[in-house]
């Protein structure tokens, strides 16, 4: 489904490489999530799927697609196959949850009566029945992500990717969230899941790719979070601490988190 | 749905944009009204030869009764055979230049004249004897008028050869010049409407940046994300052009045809028709405006 191969990213000429000589395989129905320290390439892997990066070198393809080689008017196809979530959940804050669903449709052209039916039934199944005139600001975070959720399923993406969909929740929503994901996986929906919640990673058992610095470090069929040093032990202590929204990088640190 | 969907885009974009939509209006509007001027100049100018310029005629006044500065009126008023020497010479030397002669003696001549003024001219009483007799020539070629008048000047009979047109040439410059100072300011107004244009459509832009990301992430076509904002400055430039046409079609009205007209009525003018075969041409000049506009900023603004 998604396929890298010997894939580099350098955003600014003699930068660090964000990506660099990453080859990762997905399979179509998979769950994978993909951890690592803030700054290790988790985002910058995400937007070469979604086109919105080119990489420097190697090849990417998507559901068969060299997306690379794409030209400029096809990536809208491509892209009415991918859903995305953010961590900041990106929804339209003067439109109201069915309009912020709504808009996913409208927008590339489908008609009336399919949004009337296609809307209320992903709202329903993301749990958001009966909140459906809520305007962004009246529902809590878990509620917005769920929203987001809903907006970027709406159009049965084969692929959803999701760039820390639970950095904005505490655990409980959290796990929610995870479900809901879950669940979408199980209908055959591809999930790529960009996270640094260890929690999460341990408890859902699902293949675990961490990047550091860039590189592929782990690929484990159902890993746990952090859980490196026993597989991989040439790799050193780096850190796997993340943190949230500020998009830096913690200074080095001998921490060793989770188990 | 798609259609209704992107009117509503275009008039909540245009809501939210009002005051920076007013200015292009405004400045389009200013703009498109020098061009139509510079235009409606240039008509008159087609106008004023078409009507005179061809049809006028090289007039070769004859020497008259009584004093003359020429030397070659030493000898007194014309004489007929004088007149019929110059006939031979037109038929025989100029016969390719000119197309037709006829002559206009004193008594045509005061015709003519009392015809144009008929309460006399600046209160001068003026009688048959003080006019001059010509040999009017239609010219094959307007542009021929030098050799014509080379060959008749000078010659025994002759006092002046005069080309009608002369005495347009002054007032075509004027009117050419006026259009190039028109071309010129609607030059710098159309310039400063495309960085009003690209401004608008850039703060468009960044004030929907949200929903276009968006839509770039579900997968709208770039046609779609775009052509909110295309249509946005499109309608406030043809918006500004239809003002400027509206504004021409009034000035002409009353200041063509109301007043000049009635003050000057022996010249032809351009009139409300012509204004509206320019009206066109302004919403066009508009809408490839915008156009140009819009495809410098999207382009970066709203990229894929
Ligand atoms: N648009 C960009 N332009 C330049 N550098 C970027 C850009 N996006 C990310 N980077 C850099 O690429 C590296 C990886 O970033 P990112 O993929 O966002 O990591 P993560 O999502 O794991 O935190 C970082 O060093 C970051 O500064
Ligand atoms: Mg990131």
């Amino acid at each position: 489904m998604i396929r890298f191969e010997n894939v580099s990213k350098v955003y600014a000429r003699g930068a660090r490489p964000a990506l660099d000589q990453v080859s990762v395989d997905v399979e179509r129905g998979e769950f994978v999530f993909l951890v690592g320290a803030s700054g290790s390439g988790k985002s910058t892997f995400l937007s070469l799927v979604l086109r919105e990066q080119r990489p420097t070198r190697g090849r990417v393809y998507v559901a068969g697609r060299d997306v690379a080689n794409l030209s400029g008017w096809r990536v809208p196809t491509l892209r009415r196959q991918l859903g995305v979530v953010f961590q900041d959940f990106r929804l339209l804050q003067n439109k109201t949850v069915h309009e912020n669903v709504a808009f996913a449709l409208q927008v590339i052209g489908k008609p009336r009566h399919v949004i009337r039916d296609t809307v209320p039934e992903v709202l329903d199944m993301v749990g958001l029945a009966g909140k459906e005139k809520r305007m962004p600001t009246e529902l809590s975070g878990g509620e917005q992500q769920r929203a987001a959720i809903a907006r970027a399923i709406v159009n049965r993406p084969q692929i959803l990717l999701a760039d820390e969909p639970t950095g904005n929740l505490d655990p409980t929503t959290s796990l929610g969230i995870m479900r809901l994901l879950d669940r979408i996986n199980r209908t055959g929906t591809t999930v790529v899941m960009a996270t640094h919640d260890d929690e999460i990673v341990n408890e859902m058992r699902r293949r675990v790719v961490e990047l550091s610095d860039g590189v592929v470090v782990r690929d484990e069929a159902s890993g746990g979070y952090g859980e490196r040093e026993a597989i991989l032990p040439d790799v050193g202590s780096s850190p796997v601490l993340d943190a949230p929204g500020t998009g830096t990088r913690l200074p080095a640190a001998p921490t060793v988190r989770g188990s | 749905m798609r259609f209704q969907f992107v009117l509503g885009e275009v008039f909540s974009g245009l809501r939210r944009n009002t005051t920076m939509v007013v200015a292009v209006v405004l400045v389009t509007f200013v703009s498109l009204t020098f061009v139509g001027a510079g235009a409606l100049l240039q008509a008159q100018i087609g106008k004023l030869k078409d009507d005179w310029y061809d049809k006028v005629e090289v007039s070769v006044f004859l020497c008259p009764q009584g004093k003359s500065a020429a030397p070659s009126c030493a000898g007194g008023e014309a004489t007929d055979q004088q007149v019929e020497a110059l006939r031979e010479v037109i038929r025989t030397e100029l016969s390719g230049e000119v197309s037709t002669v006829w002559f206009e003696s004193k008594a045509q001549a005061f015709e003519a004249f009392e015809e144009r003024y008929p309460d006399g001219y600046q209160g001068t009483q003026l009688t048959e004897a003080d006019m001059q007799a010509s040999l009017r020539l239609k010219l094959t070629d307007a542009e021929q008028v030098a050799v014509v008048s080379d060959v008749l000047s000078g010659r025994d009979g002759v006092e002046i050869v005069e080309d009608q047109r002369a005495v347009f040439e002054p007032l075509f410059r004027t009117l050419n010049v006026a259009t190039l100072l028109a071309a010129g300011l609607a030059g710098v107004m159309l310039l400063a409407a495309v960085l009003l244009i690209t401004t608008t459509i850039r703060l468009s832009a960044v004030s929907r940046r949200k929903e276009t990301e968006i839509m770039r992430l579900v997968g709208a076509s770039n046609l779609f994300i775009q052509l909110p904002f295309l249509l946005e400055g499109a309608l406030a430039a043809v918006l500004g052009s239809l003002l400027a046409g509206g504004g021409l079609w009034l000035a002409v009205r009353f200041m063509v045809t109301d007043w000049l007209e009635r003050s000057v009525d022996w010249v032809a003018y351009v009139s409300e028709v012509d204004v509206l075969r320019i009206a066109p041409l302004l919403v066009v000049v508009a809408v490839a405006l915008a156009a140009l506009s819009s495809f410098f900023t999207l382009n970066r603004y709203t990229r894929i």
